[in-house]
């Protein structure tokens, strides 16, 4: 299990199973709460094969239609079609078809999101694990997400939800006041929204965040950041702290192996810097595509000037996955020389991920030098930040979130 | 499989389409035979009177229909004398044979029901078992709001979407494309015969052939930007499709000329025919001069200066993909008109 934890790239569903069997996932799912109550009561999904199927048993189906509701943010064209205006895509939809995210489908020119409240995984993770290291450390996120992205990573870790149809993944019916519920049961202070790519289910998301907040669990959501201006003041405006995967920082880079843009993720940043939203960035180092010095240091450089020196910048380890199978682990010396160049142009909190047991996974008081938070695998083992989150040692204030 | 193809993996594509090594020639499919040596026959069969003197299509008018245009198609070599010789030609007792149809639009612009059973039967007369014939698109609910039945077991004919069965685990990967295939195609079946309809596609430009096969893999979604270029083509290219696909009987008895794929009765026309290839490149290129044509007729621009002309056929027949042929110089079209 441990060995699964400690590969978090994006964020890895935890995996005690075979990934995209059907039952395995539904086993997951049910596991992942695994003192036996947790969804349990939730609906038992469809589960086909082709035994079942001959027998013209075993055909049980979702009912689709209750995880349907309208979509907040597009535009009604002539002839039934719409204009997406939740990401930078924009897609132009016509009736009966999908966006490229496939799970919000125009019907009748009325655009809908399929997957309010259709939970296909749903885990307690350690916070560190999303990873937010500067936010609540050492506290559990009752995490959850839905099928569908809006990219298409070669080397994403959970393709077998986030590029999938809804209809094509097990889930729960699981409405954000039951997931409130879940949050507080399993003593999580904090709702994730994570694993797949939560732009494409602001609507789930803005909900769930409302039920948490009313019930005095906060909401984090770790993201693309691939996102247009609007949604994001409204959809992440009800986060308390985010995670954004900054994959790169080259626009080719994003156009060939993500499928998106970098500019609007950049923006997305600097707009939840305005809004005074705690915010970590991830970037994960794929060898041979996005670990150029030039590429450390244009990243680093833009940080400092955009966001400032206190954000904390983690760069996480690839692991060769989905369509990405070609390339090496990053190895740790090309970590650590990220780390370093990060360091040299004044960023305060640098991070090696994904390499358990490296001393750049604990956090130390830029001013004094001293380790004020030590981290095994996914646990703050130590915090020694004051409750006015400043260090014990020479005072100086140590930006994020530390004590609830 | 699961990996992006390296240069080594291309390489080896390219070794198989050149016949090089592994697919040797006989395995070959037709279209990429065609492909590098003569032209493709295209049949584009009409019937004035498919219909009779009311709007659905008749049985008896389309079965004799398919029969005629499937004996064009396939008279060049002269054993191939008799409709029934036509099919046993395509299929051998024993094959698993999958017809995959379009339902997306429902029952307005669906593969036609009619055709459908009579494709059926021919196959059935060739020495297919009933049960070894599925009759299958992406869902089950699509397929009935389109008017098809489901059957699922027993010795019938089978009729149910890949919600049914789910997709394969591991990916299928080619060029741009990489997903998950349905284990109808997999599973169910060798034999490929494909049976879209003919309609305009608001962002590819037109749906036939080529792009039918969008209904055979979990995440059609993400294929769908710059009008579907490369991907429709490198989605062809992956050998579980390549090899079970035998031909293609494009059902032009409603078309559509603008606003697909939708249904929208004001921009569909009783087109009353067929279309029947091996050579599925060299049949999109055939039907999209003739949406091209109707759309003249009603006065609307060219797709190509709608900024939506379906560069994917081209790409279809490119050196690396060479799926067929859509070079017009290449392609034989042969016109056949029912007897009245
Ligand atoms: S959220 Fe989905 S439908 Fe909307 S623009 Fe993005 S990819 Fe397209």
């Amino acid at each position: 299990m441990l060995r699964e934890l400690v590969r978090s790239q994006g964020e890895r569903l935890p995996t005690n199973r075979s990934p995209r069997a059907p039952l395995d996932r539904r086993s997951f799912l049910m596991c992942a709460l695994a003192s036996g109550t947790a969804l349990g009561e939730l609906a038992v999904p469809a589960c086909a094969s082709p035994s079942a199927l001959s027998s013209q048993s075993g055909q049980q189906t979702q009912n689709d239609e209750q995880f349907v509701v309208e979509a907040k943010f597009y535009e009604k064209l002539p002839n039934k079609k719409i204009k997406c205006k939740l990401c930078p895509r924009e897609c132009n939809v016509g009736d009966k078809e999908r966006g490229y995210c496939g799970v919000r489908e125009n019907r009748g020119g009325i655009y809908h999101s399929l997957v309010h409240s259709r939970v296909c995984a749903a885990h307690v993770d350690p916070i560190e694990k999303k990873p937010l290291f500067h936010y609540l450390p050492g506290t559990v996120a009752f995490s959850i997400a839905t099928a569908g992205c809006n990219v298409n990573c070669k080397f994403c870790q959970n393709w077998d939800i986030s590029q999938s149809r809804p209809e094509q993944i097990p889930a729960d019916y699981a409405p954000p006041q039951r997931i409130a519920a879940l949050a507080r049961q399993f003593n999580c202070p904090t709702i994730a929204f994570t694993y797949s790519e939560p732009v494409v289910f602001s609507e789930f998301l803005m909900d769930t965040a409302d039920a948490g907040h009313q019930a005095g669990v906060r909401s984090i959501v770790v993201s693309n950041g691939y996102i247009q201006q609007d949604a994001l003041r409204q959809a992440y405006g009800k986060m308390d702290a985010v995670k954004i995967d900054l994959k790169s920082f080259s626009e080719s880079y994003y156009a060939k192996v993500v499928t998106g843009q970098l500019k609007p993720v950049l923006d997305t940043l600097v707009t939840l810097r305005k809004m005074g939203k705690w915010t970590e960035i991830v970037y994960l180092v794929v060898p041979t595509l996005n670990d150029s010095d030039a590429e450390f240091r244009g990243l680093a450089q833009w940080v400092k000037a955009n966001l400032g020196t206190d954000v904390p910048l983690h760069f996480t380890q690839f692991h060769p996955e989905y369509l990405l199978k070609n390339l090496p682990i990053t190895p740790v010396p090309t970590l650590e020389r990220a780390k370093a160049i990060a360091d040299a142009e004044g960023l305060h909190f640098v991070y090696i991920g994904n390499v358990p047991g490296h001393p750049a996974q604990n956090t130390y008081c830029p001013q004094c030098r001293k380790m004020l938070v030590e981290r095994v695998g996914f646990t703050a083992s130590t915090l020694l930040i004051r409750k006015d989150g400043s260090c014990p040692f020479c005072r100086h204030l140590i930006p994020g979130i530390w004590h609830a | 499989m699961s990996a992006l193809p390296s240069a080594s993996r291309r390489d080896f594509l390219r070794q198989c389409l050149t016949g090089a090594v592994a697919l040797g020639a006989s395995r070959m499919p037709e279209a990429q035979q065609a492909a590098l040596t003569a032209k493709s026959r295209v049949v584009v069969a009409h019937d004035p009177l498919l219909r009779g003197t009311g709007s659905t299509v008749d049985a008896s008018r389309i079965q004799s229909l398919l029969d005629r245009a499937m004996l064009a198609r396939f008279n060049r070599d002269r054993t191939v004398d008799t409709p029934l010789a036509a099919w046993r030609r395509l299929v051998r007792p024993g094959d698993r044979v999958g017809l995959k149809v379009n339902t997306l639009g429902g029952r307005g612009i669906a593969s036609n029901l009619e055709l459908v059973e009579a494709i059926c039967e021919r196959l059935q007369q060739a020495g297919i078992k009933t049960g070894d014939i599925v009759v299958w698109d992406r869902d089950s609910q699509e397929m009935e709001r389109a008017g098809f039945k489901l059957s699922i077991g027993g010795d019938r004919v089978q009729c149910f979407g890949s919600d049914r069965v789910d997709y394969e685990d591991d990916l299928a990967a080619y060029g741009s494309v990489g997903s998950r295939l349905s284990k109808i195609l997999t599973r169910y079946t060798n034999v490929l015969i494909n049976i879209p309809v003919l309609k305009d596609h608001d962002g590819a430009g037109v749906t036939i052939a080529l792009k039918n096969m969008y209904g055979v893999i979990h995440n059609p979604n993400k294929y769908h930007p710059n009008g579907c270029d490369p991907y429709v083509a490198d989605l062809n290219m992956l050998p579980e499709i390549r090899t079970r696909m035998r031909l293609t009987i494009c059902d032009a008895t409603t078309a559509m000329y603008e606003g697909g794929p939708a249904f929208k009765p004001e921009h569909s026309w009783k087109c009353n025919g067929l279309l029947v290839s091996s050579d599925p490149v060299a049949l999109d290129a055939t039907g999209w001069r003739m949406i091209e044509r109707k759309r003249a007729e009603k006065g609307l621009k060219t797709l190509e200066a709608e900024q939506r002309s379906p560069r994917y056929i081209v790409t279809a027949a490119d050196r690396e993909h060479r799926l067929g042929n859509c070079d017009p110089s290449c392609i034989e079209v042969v016109e056949i008109n029912a007897e009245v």
